[in-house]
């Protein structure tokens, strides 16, 4: 276990590196980035441009600017360009509407699929299961601001039951906090169901024919008990690696076209504007924010594979 | 946006809804059927299993048998699209898809011919019927369902119905263009990794490695907005070539990584090694006889990413990263059109149907293909 | 006369495929006793394993069909409810599996397993007792240090010990039916040897029937009493070892007989096989199965023929062949001495 922790913080940081390096790098050889002319703004004069790119390093080699801006990150003084604001403090403060979003959104997708998915593959072929297919191709055809547009169309515009958009803080009013995020939870959620379900009815209807599988019923079990013991167990496992990184991308920022159509002050909706605006700094750290969760959840879900699992050792 | 487009990813898991198919490329000698007899009866599909590719025949055929019209001798494609042609379902959305196409491709006929506009020409004071196409504060009209302004204007006076047909043409060949790039390089370079394996993998690998860790929309956002105010080289920022270079080069890894596990596999089989132990030379062993097992795999992606391409260009052009303005894609007339979500819903839906229609038309279609390729995966048991 | 435990009658058993219907099991007959091992042998895909199944109801499925009867005790399988089929599984008739590396869950412990299938029959017994229990039968099957190792998962136990342990789980509730869907074809020859052992002290030791399913002659010869032969689907032969062994009456018979190296006989020049292979059971050839593969194949073969006794002498050995019994020994003897007519290439 020791050993596992090792490498996986070493992975981790590895991992850090290379995204740093690799997003500050696009930046350096796209042509056409030019951050201080972004800053001085599209009708500043040269001497203003130069100016902020002096004050901003920009004329120093590569790994100068990437050392600064490393140095900047990690003694939490990074500035954005555009607003000058603190990007570790924003990405603070955004985090719990990020959480609220999505924490709730993957466990509305993932119990719902593991439902789903049993039930579908215990009736395979029959109306449910046809049923479920649909909503899975449906699902995976449908993008999720899409998803999100319908949905307030008809249920906050016609019907008016939910509020169109907007976030209130679990702490300030819970009620409040969780009538505003329905929809966008089930904007989330309501597409991911159909595809888990699928592929976990997949894993089930593989697994059934597995040799133990026959064992079990063999030696008498009730097909529930079969079902849940022998089969249900098995199959989970790819579902959770799915989730896993599903989850992990969504918290480090991957959920920014959600919070950017219900306007849901999370980091997402940071990152997506900093994208927009070619602000480095906020995309830099989305990124290794990311990388972060990534690696985390990675070896997270590897010890959860572990206890299920008596073959799997934890390596790094 | 939830999972970034890209749903196939995780763990080489499935398409759209469901597994990869994982190939028979084992000759299924009839002495290897026992093992699927005894395991689940309801499996046992003789020698029908053993679908998709198959190498030479290394391992006897069973006699020709005497009665009776038989599947042996007919080539893995042919039964495979013999099994297609009994699936209505993606039949019919096959030829939705075909309809979309036509459509699109006609867009300069109705533009020229029906609406009498362009699909770039504003006219924020025009009129329809006697409506004006702007209200005074600026909300475009509904669908008119006449000649003129069909399904209502956008935001700048313009004919919707125009800008939905050349919108979809943008979208199409953007997909299309991504779909060429993925299958060409993926392929390549799946090949090249896998066969080669040593310093060639050494490179590649960590290239895929580290596009595919990035989330699909977030990275194609960040490259497509710095593309977009300068361009390349010789290509204009607002060209409709960007996004779908892109797109292709995003998705490189996703069929790549699969394509590379399954050379590895296929290297190591006994007809591989004869034609090695021949002096066969390693392109010619790449090209006639891994590639063509791998072929199966790389047909069932081919609907797959064309439908995960269309999708992350309307996500891109969602966020204002893919196709500029004045140009139309089915992503910036949802853009354009959520705005006006409370006044003229039609603006961002008719668009946003027109793009779920495509997409999942391409999906059912690659599905009923991908069991046709591999028939197990329909199968169905009881527990 | 030892109790009937099985009675099997004409029993079918088809599958419906995207390529055409199945049919893995056309009209097998047999009984079965207590103490008597019967050894059902055939290639593969030759039905013995999905007949063997199929009496723990383990065919069934939304693609089957069954005809016929297959009666434990007098009670009907074919029609029994999947709640009655519970109480048969593991209780009155256990199996063995063929691979006891894909056969166990990897996922549990193996004495949990062995508890598992005692308490799904019986919910009184405690899970201590359970697995005491489940200890007792690994000892008794050989497994050394059984307590400790009953704590163990199956990916830490060698194939012999896995096939052990499957053997402890299948006597768990002492059936009166112990199918062995060939046990000692996935393991090593050496093990395959303790195994078959295992087997044997069985058969001395517990009064259950045994139906012993294998490709192997070599193993059929060392344990069984009677020996049905199944090609193609059918039951080509049956009759007592004996019968089988010394008067075969089926070309089939005699071509897998043949190919087995004999320690009573001359060995011959080149070890014989059959030529070609059994036939896809979606399109089988009219008549007789065998036929494409029989060098004594002749005009009447194209006619299923009945399996009857045709041995005067003894009534309990039927075959499936159309040839004359004196005509049949004739051609086996030669065969035997020049091997099969078309030597394999």
């Amino acid at each position: 276990m020791g050993r596992f922790i090792v490498r996986r913080t070493l992975s981790a940081a590895a991992l850090l590196f290379a995204t740093s390096v690799v997003v500050f790098g696009i930046f350096e050889v796209i042509p056409s980035y030019n951050p201080g002319r972004a800053i001085a703004g599209r009708n500043a004069t040269p001497q203003t441009v130069a100016i902020v790119n002096k004050k901003f390093g920009f004329n120093q080699p590569f790994y100068r600017q990437y050392l600064n801006t490393m140095k900047l990150i990690f003694t939490g003084q990074i500035v954005d360009y555009q607003d000058q604001l603190n990007v570790v403090s924003e990405f603070k403060s955004r985090f719990p509407a990020t959480l609220s979003l999505v924490i709730p959104a993957a466990l509305i997708w993932l119990i719902a699929a593991i439902i789903l998915g049993s039930v579908s593959a215990l009736r395979a072929g029959r109306f449910a299961d046809k049923a479920l297919m649909v909503m899975a191709i449906v699902g995976v055809s449908i993008p999720v601001f899409l998803l999100g547009a319908v949905l307030l169309y008809l249920l906050a515009y016609k019907l008016t039951i939910f509020p169109n958009t907007g976030y209130v803080s679990l702490t300030s009013n819970p009620a409040q906090w969780a009538y505003y995020l329905i929809l966008p939870w089930f904007s989330i959620a309501l597409l991911s169901i159909g595809f888990y379900s699928r592929v976990l009815r997949s894993n089930l209807l593989d697994m059934v024919n597995e040799d133990f599988v026959r064992t079990a019923k063999a030696k008498g079990l009730s097909q529930q008990r079969v079902f849940r013991r022998h089969v249900l167990r098995n199959s989970l496992m790819p579902i959770l690696t799915m989730f896993g990184l599903d989850f992990a991308t969504l918290l480090g920022g991957a959920a920014l076209v959600t919070e950017t159509l219900f306007n849901i002050p999370g980091v997402g909706q940071y990152e997506a504007t900093a994208i927009g605006n070619l602000d480095v700094p906020p995309i830099l750290v989305g990124a290794m924010f990311t990388a972060f969760f990534v690696v985390l959840f990675g070896a997270l879900i590897d010890v959860v594979y572990a206890l299920l699992d008596p073959r799997v050792r934890l390596t790094g | 946006m939830a999972l970034g487009v890209p749903r196939f990813r995780r763990n080489g898991q499935g398409s759209s809804t469901g597994d990869l198919p994982t190939q028979t490329t084992q000759g299924s000698s009839t002495e290897d059927l026992p093992t699927q007899t005894t395991q689940d009866p309801s499996f046992a599909l003789p020698e029908a299993g053993g679908v998709a590719a198959r190498p030479e025949p290394l391992v006897g055929r069973p006699p020709a048998e005497p009665e009776g019209p038989s599947t042996v001798g007919v080539g893995p494609y042919r039964l495979a699209f013999r099994r297609l042609r009994r699936n209505k379902t993606a039949l019919f959305f096959g030829a939705v898809f075909i309809a979309i196409v036509i459509v699109c491709v006609l867009a300069p006929v109705y533009s020229h011919d029906v609406a009498h506009i362009g699909p770039n020409v504003t006219n924020p004071t025009g009129t329809v019927n006697g409506k004006s196409v702007l209200s005074t504060s600026g909300v475009p009209i509904g669908p008119t369902f006449t000649a003129h302004y069909f399904f209502g204007a956008d935001s700048d006076g313009r004919d919707l119905a125009v800008r939905l047909l050349y919108g979809g043409r943008t979208s199409l060949i953007i997909g299309g263009i991504a779909t060429i790039i993925i299958i060409v390089f993926g392929t390549l370079v799946g090949l090249l990794a896998g066969y080669f394996r040593g310093v060639v993998d050494a490179v590649l690998r960590p290239l895929m490695e580290l596009i595919w860790s990035f989330p699909p929309v977030i990275l194609g956002v960040a490259v497509g907005t710095a593309l977009a105010l300068g361009g390349i080289g010789p290509i204009k920022g607002n060209s409709i070539f960007i996004p779908a270079f892109i797109i292709g080069v995003i998705y490189i890894p996703y069929l790549g990584k699969p394509i590379r596990g399954e050379v590895l596999r296929l290297r190591e089989m006994d007809f591989v090694d004869a034609a090695r132990v021949q002096g066969m030379h390693p392109w010619r062993i790449m090209l006639s006889e891994i590639l063509p097992n791998a072929t199966s795999t790389i047909i069932v992606f081919i609907p797959m990413m064309l439908a995960t391409s269309i999708l992350l260009e309307a996500y891109l052009s969602f966020l204002g990263a893919g196709v500029q303005a004045p140009n139309a894609s089915w992503g910036t007339l949802i853009s354009d059109g959520i705005t006006y979500l409370d006044t003229t819903p039609s603006f961002a839906l008719i668009p946003g149907a027109m793009l779920v229609l495509t997409v999942l038309s391409i999906n059912i279609l690659g599905d009923g293909v991908r069991d046709a390729l591999d028939p197990r995966a329909q199968v169905k048991i009881q527990t | 006369m030892a109790e009937r435990l099985l009675e099997v009658e004409d029993l079918q058993v088809s599958f419906a495929t995207e390529d055409g219907v199945v049919r893995a099991v056309d009209g097998v007959t047999f009984t079965l006793d207590r103490g008597e091992v019967l050894a059902i042998v055939g290639e593969s895909g030759s039905g013995k394993s999905v007949t063997s199944m199929t009496l723990m109801g383990l065919t069934r499925g939304p693609n089957a069909r069954f005809a016929g009867s297959a009666k434990l005790k007098g009670k009907e399988l074919l029609t029994a409810s999947e709640e009655d089929l519970q109480h048969i599984r593991g209780a009155e008739i256990a199996m063995i599996f063929q691979d006891p590396i894909s056969s166990l869950s990897p996922v549990h412990r193996i004495g949990d397993q062995i508890v598992e299938q005692i308490r799904a029959h019986d919910k009184k017994v405690s899970k201590g007792e359970a697995f005491d229990h489940a200890v007792e039968l690994m000892e008794r099957v050989g497994i050394p240090h059984a307590r400790a190792r009953a704590r163990a998962f199956p990916h830490e136990f060698s194939g012999g010990m896995r096939q052990r342990a499957m053997i402890a789980m299948a006597l768990s509730l002492s059936p009166s039916v112990l199918i062995a869907d060939e046990p000692t074809t996935a393991l090593d020859v050496t093990i395959q040897a303790q195994i078959l052992a295992e087997v044997k002290t069985l058969k001395e030791h517990s009064d259950s029937g045994i139906i012993f399913v294998t490709h192997d002659l070599g193993v059929v010869a060392d344990i069984a009493d009677r020996v049905i032969v199944m090609y193609a689907g059918r039951v080509v032969e049956q009759g007592t070892l004996d019968e089988i062994f010394y008067d075969p009456q089926h070309p089939y018979t005699w071509g897998l007989l043949g190919s087995v190296t004999r320690m009573d006989r001359d060995p011959p020049k080149r070890l014989p096989s059959i030529p070609g292979l059994p036939p896809s059971l979606i399109r089988a050839p009219r008549g007789c199965h065998f036929r494409p593969r029989c060098p004594h194949e002749f005009e009447r073969c194209a006619e299923v023929p009945p399996l009857e006794a045709r041995v005067a002498e003894a009534p309990d050995h039927l075959d499936r062949c159309w040839l004359e019994v004196e005509d049949k020994r004739t051609r086996r003897e030669i065969e035997g001495r020049i091997g099969l007519v078309r030597d394999a290439a």
